[in-house]
């Protein structure tokens, strides 16, 4: 008989282990699910976690694209990860990457074929003021009138996918395009594109401005006012209220800097490795993103590390796609158990396990 | 360990229980019996294994070793259903009731197989009448009163027709007119041969009510008596282990007016809560003003309407003259006035949190912890130990979570925070609730020595011999509204029930 404890304080070891003990978890249920499939569990695992980084043939390939997923990852989870510590709730952070991208792209359009070094800086503007705005509406909502801003964000995600429809066949379509839905291409447009800051490695600004974000959050949480209140307000909401933070200021605070870092992540998207405003531009990292906040502990600097083995499984699935002939869906399962796991880890951090003595057991199974 | 020759005829006797848990023995070897019809008395500071006898007794704990019998047979209840089968029955410090469901509805789901309500409602009726506990069947909890919920709790025990009857803390919650109510109840079910086990720190009424007692220490019985003998500081050093320390001042004359309230009113924030009625009140330099009532008559409320939390709807409040109603809670810290709410785990302090960063949640401003924004750790940390070695906080160190400490540890390290402050008007809501006689005797010392240093302090607590023992003035809050403030000499028991409104002369003689 197994018996849960509750641990006087939450154990900060099983806290980091729980991550790892997760990933072994999924791959062995991964494993399992491939094999089921009718794949070698062993070649797929190693297809997907191994190959990516080592292989021969698509390593070079895929090394660099390791960046550029992980990239966007990382710069949205990061900001979810302060709304949620401080439990605020953010799930719509796709429609905010969505409207970064839109509204950043939408300046740079306006200004083709203009060379300007402005350019460049004033999209990355727009795209970071459209995520905030757009991520200000839940805000709003909740301050004034007491909405759930999870239902609210994550609703908001479905307009903006259909005002990316609509600009992508309207507003921004490429005049020179022959009737194709979609924006010109910032390949193109040299003042506007997000190129490689070091041809070859994947490294675009949208990695740069990951990794800033990872450091500024990092200071943020351990080393300002601003970040104690939010960890304050998350562990004990009244004590927040009582040591005289401001819930108003503190929600628009968090779901503001989500929602910009979304937009930032969108518009450094459009504007680089996707290159155009297209109907289907937005590929689920707002949502991803969500996973890797909290397989990353809401820690920034685990948010860095989850963010890169997130983008591991997206390129290794592509390539077990590739090679093994692996359905797409079965990959985004695997992240879907990754979330399980977990979620169902967590427990040991909680709770110690205890082997019931069989005297004890009897008793209980009474 | 005592009444062996009296085992043959006892209603229940415990023999060597012990029940460990990881780290600590809460009960070691514990034995006494409970004659029929007796009041026993069980004594103990917090944290000397009451909880865990009384669990072990209704079927909650299982003990790791030793033996309970129940008129003669062995008695082990695997569950509470079977205790209150076998005529065990317990009413709760914390009340389990729905605030939304009726009086009836409420004693139907604590049985095990309810009657139909209506033949329910009028059992309650009788059972209400016939031990003098007004009750209408009829009515919605969440509008009862503190007394009025305990005497639901007690009737649904009274209806399983206990042998033992055991009681947490019962008179925590009530007016010294609802203490009277309750008692003429206990006496007559003692009358009809009904025993009851009664849990209190409140060792006047253990004199005034008990036969026997039993003194627990760490997990043992250190010693048993009959309460009627001794004195009230006997008990209490029996309990202590130790000689008490009581409280002292030289009495200085009152200061100008430090905080003063003038016709504050305020609907309360939360759904049960009490609304602040025309509130009016001052407290001057080097001056205790203790606040009375039975909890939820506002307290929380006038706290944060002080500290901060909440802003008064009417009215004003003025801090050294200036109104500062529209302050926030740091600005407030900022001018000098500092507050401690009652609840300790996730209000005054974040459980999770470390001392350290507990210290920082209402030191940053006066203690100037932050420096443009940022937060000065190794400041912050000198802080929390200054805290716990001027206030003696049992911890091994700052880094600790603030919800490792025990209650009374935490709470001295609240208070310490405050206090440490210098703060020109501390105001402290239930300062020592659930604290340990010899940390709530420190506590007191440290909010007369603040006063006669010159701060204006409020204690609001439930606790009327602290009130009387600590301050200058008294007045009591009822449902919202501020009885006038009177000096505490020479205030009886009478004029201090009337001020907290306490039960009506028609309910004591029913």
């Amino acid at each position: 008989m197994i018996r849960l404890e509750k641990r006087p304080q939450p154990s900060k070891f099983w806290g980091a282990l729980t991550p790892v003990l997760a990933v072994i978890a999924t791959m062995i249920a991964g494993g399992i699910l491939f094999w089921m499939l009718g794949k070698d569990p062993l070649e797929a695992i190693r297809t997907i976690f191994w190959d990516p980084l080592f292989h021969e043939t698509f390593g070079p390939y895929s090394r660099p694209q390791l960046m550029v997923k992980a990239g966007p990852l990382i710069l949205i989870a990061i900001g979810l990860s302060l709304g949620f510590r401080a439990g605020i709730w953010n799930i719509g952070a796709e429609g905010q990457y969505i409207m970064g991208a839109v509204c950043g792209a939408a300046v740079g359009l306006a200004f083709y074929p203009s060379e300007s070094m402005l350019i460049f800086p004033a999209m990355v503007l727009a795209g970071a003021i459209g995520g905030w705005a757009w991520a200000m509406i839940p805000g709003v909502l909740k301050v004034k009138f007491g909405t759930n801003e999870i239902l609210v964000s994550l609703m908001l995600v479905y307009v903006a996918e259909n005002i990316l429809a609509s600009v992508s066949q309207g507003l921004l379509k490429n005049p020179d395009g022959m009737g194709f839905p979609g924006s010109r291409n910032f390949r193109d447009f040299p003042a506007a594109h997000n190129t490689d800051l070091i041809a070859g490695t994947g490294m675009h600004w949208g990695v740069a401005a990951a990794f800033i974000a990872v450091i500024l959050a990092y200071i943020l949480l351990t080393r300002h006012m601003l970040g104690f209140q939010v960890r304050l307000t998350g562990e004990a909401p009244r004590a927040a209220k009582f040591a005289g933070v401001n819930p108003t200021r503190l929600i628009l605070f968090c779901l503001g800097t989500s929602g910009a870092l979304a937009g930032l992540a969108g518009l450094f998207e459009v504007s680089g490795p996707s290159g155009q405003v297209s109907i289907d531009f937005n590929a689920g990292y707002g949502f991803t993103a969500i996973i890797v906040a909290f397989l990353g502990r809401l820690h920034p600097i685990g948010i860095l590390l989850a963010g890169l083995l997130m983008a591991l499984t997206y390129i290794g699935g592509e390539l077990a796609q590739l090679m093994l002939g692996l359905p797409g869906a079965a990959i985004q399962m695997f992240q879907g158990m990754l979330m399980f796991f977990l979620l169902a880890m967590d427990m040991l951090s909680h709770y110690r396990v205890r082997w019931k003595t069989p005297v004890a057991a009897q008793e209980g199974a009474k | 360990m005592t009444g062996d020759m009296r085992q043959g005829d006892a209603l229940m006797t415990l023999e060597g229980l012990t029940k460990a848990y990881p780290g600590v023995v809460a009960n070691d070897q514990v034995s006494f019996s409970l004659l029929p019809g007796e009041v026993h008395a069980l004594l103990g500071e917090n944290g000397a294994g009451k909880s865990t006898l009384v669990k072990m007794i209704y079927g909650l704990v299982k003990p790791d070793a030793g033996q309970m019998t129940l008129n003669g047979t062995d008695f082990t209840p695997v569950n509470p259903a079977a205790a209150r089968a076998a005529g065990v029955a317990m009413v709760f410090q914390h009340f389990s009731l729905f605030d939304a469901l009726s009086v009836a509805e409420n004693i139907a789901l604590g049985m095990d197989n309810p009657p139909n309500t209506r033949e329910l409602a009028g059992r309650i009726r009788e059972v209400s009448q016939a031990y003098g506990l007004p009750l209408d069947p009829d009515r919605i909890v969440g509008d009862l009163s503190a007394g009025e919920r305990q005497r639901v709790e007690i009737i649904r025990c009274l209806l399983q027709n206990p042998k033992l009857l055991i009681m947490d803390e019962p008179t925590s919650v009530l007016t010294p007119q609802e203490v009277e109510i309750l008692f003429k109840t206990l006496r007559k079910l003692t009358s009809e041969g009904t025993s009851i086990l009664y849990i209190s720190h409140k060792l006047e009424e253990i004199r005034a009510l008990c036969e026997h007692a039993t003194i627990l220490r760490l997990g043992v019985v250190v010693d048993t008596c009959d309460p009627r003998e001794k004195s009230a500081r006997e008990l209490a050093e029996l309990m202590v282990g130790d000689t008490l320390h009581v409280p002292s001042r030289d009495p200085a004359e009152p200061g100008e007016v430090a905080l003063s309230l003038s016709g504050v009113s305020m609907p309360s924030p939360s759904e049960f809560g009490t609304d602040l009625r025309n509130v009016s009140l001052e407290v001057r330099k080097g001056e205790v003003l203790g606040i009375g009532g039975v909890a939820g008559n506002g307290q929380d409320e006038l706290l944060a309407v002080i500290s901060g939390e909440a802003r008064a709807r009417e009215g004003s409040i003025t801090l050294a003259g200036d109104e500062i109603n529209i302050l926030s809670p740091s600005a407030r810290r900022a001018r000098g006035l500092l507050t401690a709410p009652e609840e300790r785990l996730g209000h005054s302090a974040a459980p999770e949190m470390s001392l350290t960063e507990n210290a920082l949640l209402t030191g940053s401003v006066r203690e100037k912890l932050v420096d443009r924004g940022f937060l000065r750790w190794n400041k912050t940390e000198k802080f929390a130990r200054r805290i716990i070695e001027a206030f003696d906080v049992r911890t091994p160190g700052p880094d600790n979570a603030a919800g490792s400490l025990s209650g009374g540890n935490l709470q001295k390290f609240v208070i310490g925070r405050e206090v440490l402050q210098n703060p020109d008007v501390l105001v402290v809501n239930q300062p020592t609730w659930g604290v340990d006689a010899a940390a709530a005797a420190s506590i007191r010392q440290s909010l007369l020595d603040l006063a006669h240093k010159g701060a204006a302090v409020i204690v609001i607590s439930q606790d009327l011999d602290e009130l009387m023992e600590i301050s200058d003035r008294f007045t009591a809050l009822n449902e919202g509204r501020l009885a006038r403030p009177v000096s505490t000499q020479g205030l009886s028991v009478e004029e201090i029930g009337l001020m907290m409104g306490g039960a009506e002369s028609d309910e004591v003689a029913a």
